[in-house]
């Protein structure tokens, strides 16, 4: 499903954020993707939805080689990627209900139907009683709820959750962490950085640690 | 189709969005788009009133050659074939003694001692002449000067040639005012537009990372200045209009004789038309300008 093969990245500043990583994610796989602040997690996470282009090797995601893949096909491929940003990215704007329509929107689907498709989604993230309401009047776990159904509601083959977790109390966060297991139960691969290692420790889930941009664990290739 | 429907739905909604979010930065467009369209709307009135004029006094015997009493028939005829045959000419007509003393007779109809003074023979045949351009007024009369059998020629040379130069002054004027505020409404509706896009940045990095198109991203604004200009043109219209045909009756007094007014409705309801074209050419152009500048 997602192939990193001898990437590295160095950005135009000179700064290297990740040195020749080699790894493969498979299909409805649950992977934590851990490790301290500026190891590398949110640049795989940029290089696998194309943001960013690797300086050296090549990231296929779903058979596309990120590198080759043609401008006007990004969008096609960011559609079968559900991203629950580390800021979350709401529009702020807009209210639950209309973030959570946006990809439908975007991917041009029938209007009735979409609204049907959303109102689901809020339904399985517990936030139907907050579909009216805009993200300022939302408490942290809520927003993370959102984002999460917005990342959902194209049903993506990949969902990406960068710190989904981070500044939620634990019993919040293990409530998202359960969410995101229930997505993966349903034939959906999720790769989630995280910081939490009381969550990774109770998820016993596949691991790959990151340091300084380097793969320093990965605990399939243990077993 | 239903997808269609769909996105185009989804377009208008982020657009209605936009602009009730910026209500200013709308009024103002509108109000450079309506400001454009008045001057169109006005300098169409006087461009095509002014036309019609000067086509009414084409429509008119523009001269007339008197001939002298010894002028024979023939040569009179050959003088007339003369005249059709050079193509500038669009009528003839020949008025006999006869024919003269009868319009003499109906002029002075309320003076009998004017009529008891004046019989056929002493009144001239002559030929009334138009042409299909006004230019060739000078040379019909030259032509009908040089003739042994013309007596006088008598042109109306200079209302026609003063309309004439009013009417060229006019266009060149009217076309230098649209230009100016076309450009004027295309820079201000490009500004508003990179300002709005520029707001909007942040939206836009997420939706292109959630999987929009780049269409996506710039048909709502494209679709905003649309709106601009179609707003900014029925307004323009509807102000020129209501002026119009507010001074109808007292341009039909000043303008007696010469049948331009009212204002046919046809060519009103054609000029909103032709006007609402121009605007969404204009609203488009200018917005997509902007997002190629602002969005790349």
């Amino acid at each position: 499903m997602i192939k990193f093969q001898k990437v590295s990245k160095k950005f135009g500043t000179g700064s290297a954020a990740l040195f020749d990583i080699t790894l493969q994610i498979d299909k409805n796989e649950f992977v934590f993707l851990v490790g301290p602040t500026g190891s590398g997690k949110t640049t795989i996470f940029r290089l696998i939805t194309r943001e960013i282009l690797p300086t050296e090797g090549d990231v296929i995601v779903s058979d596309w080689s990120v590198k080759k893949l043609p401008q006007i096909k990004i969008p096609a491929l960011r559609k079968k990627i559900g991203v629950v940003f580390q800021d979350l990215k709401l529009l702020n704007d807009r209210t639950v209900f209309e973030n959570v329509l946006l990809p439908l929107e975007i991917d041009n689907k029938d209007l009735l139907v979409a609204r049907k498709k959303v109102d689901e989604v809020l339904g399985q993230v517990g936030l139907s009683s907050h579909r009216d309401k805009f993200p300022v009047q939302l408490s942290g776990g809520e927003l993370q709820r959102v984002a999460i159904a917005r990342a959902l509601v194209l049903s993506p083959e990949i969902i990406l959750a960068d710190e989904p977790t981070g500044n939620l109390d634990p019993a919040t966060a293990f409530e998202i962490v359960n969410k995101l297991l229930e997505i993966n139960k349903k034939g959906t691969t999720v790769i989630m950085a995280t910081h939490n290692f009381d969550i990774v420790k109770n998820v016993q889930k596949r691991v790959i640690a990151l340091d300084k941009g380097q793969l320093v664990r990965d605990e399939r290739k243990k077993k | 189709m239903s997808e269609r429907r769909s996105e185009l739905m989804s377009f208008i909604k982020t657009t209605t969005q936009n602009i009730r979010r910026s209500p200013y930065q709308a009024i103002a467009a509108i109000v450079i788009m309506t400001l454009t369209f008045l001057v169109i709307s006005f300098f169409t009135f006087l461009l095509v009133g002014s036309s019609k004029i000067v086509a009414y006094f084409e429509s008119k015997p523009q001269v007339t050659a008197f001939f002298r009493n010894e002028a024979k028939q023939e040569d009179i005829n050959s003088l007339e074939s003369k005249l059709k045959d050079s193509g500038k000419v669009s009528s003839v007509k020949f008025v006999s003694k006869k024919e003269a003393l009868a319009i003499y007779k109906e002029q002075n109809k309320n003076d009998p001692l004017l009529l008891d003074l004046v019989t056929a023979d002493i009144l001239p045949s002559s030929l009334e002449i138009s042409t299909y351009k006004i230019g060739d007024l000078s040379q019909v009369s030259d032509t009908l000067k040089g003739s042994s059998i013309i007596s006088e020629v008598i042109f109306q040379k200079d209302v026609v040639s003063t309309l004439t130069s009013w009417t060229s002054a006019l266009r060149k004027i009217g076309i230098a005012a649209i230009l100016i505020l076309s450009l004027v409404s295309i820079f201000i509706i490009l500004t508003i537009t990179g300002i709005k896009i520029s707001q909007k940045r942040g939206d836009i990095h997420i939706m292109r990372l959630i999987g929009a198109t780049n269409w996506y991203i710039r048909w709502p604004f494209i679709f905003e200045g649309m709106f601009y200009g179609v707003v900014g043109a029925f307004t323009g219209w509807v102000v020129s209009t209501v002026a119009l045909v507010a001074a109808t009756p007292y341009l039909s007094d000043f303008l007696s004789g010469i049948p331009i007014l009212p204002a046919s409705p046809i060519f009103l309801l054609e000029l909103l038309g032709g006007e609402l074209l121009l605007a969404l050419v204009l609203g488009a152009f200018s917005s997509y300008l902007a997002v190629l500048r602002f969005l790349k």
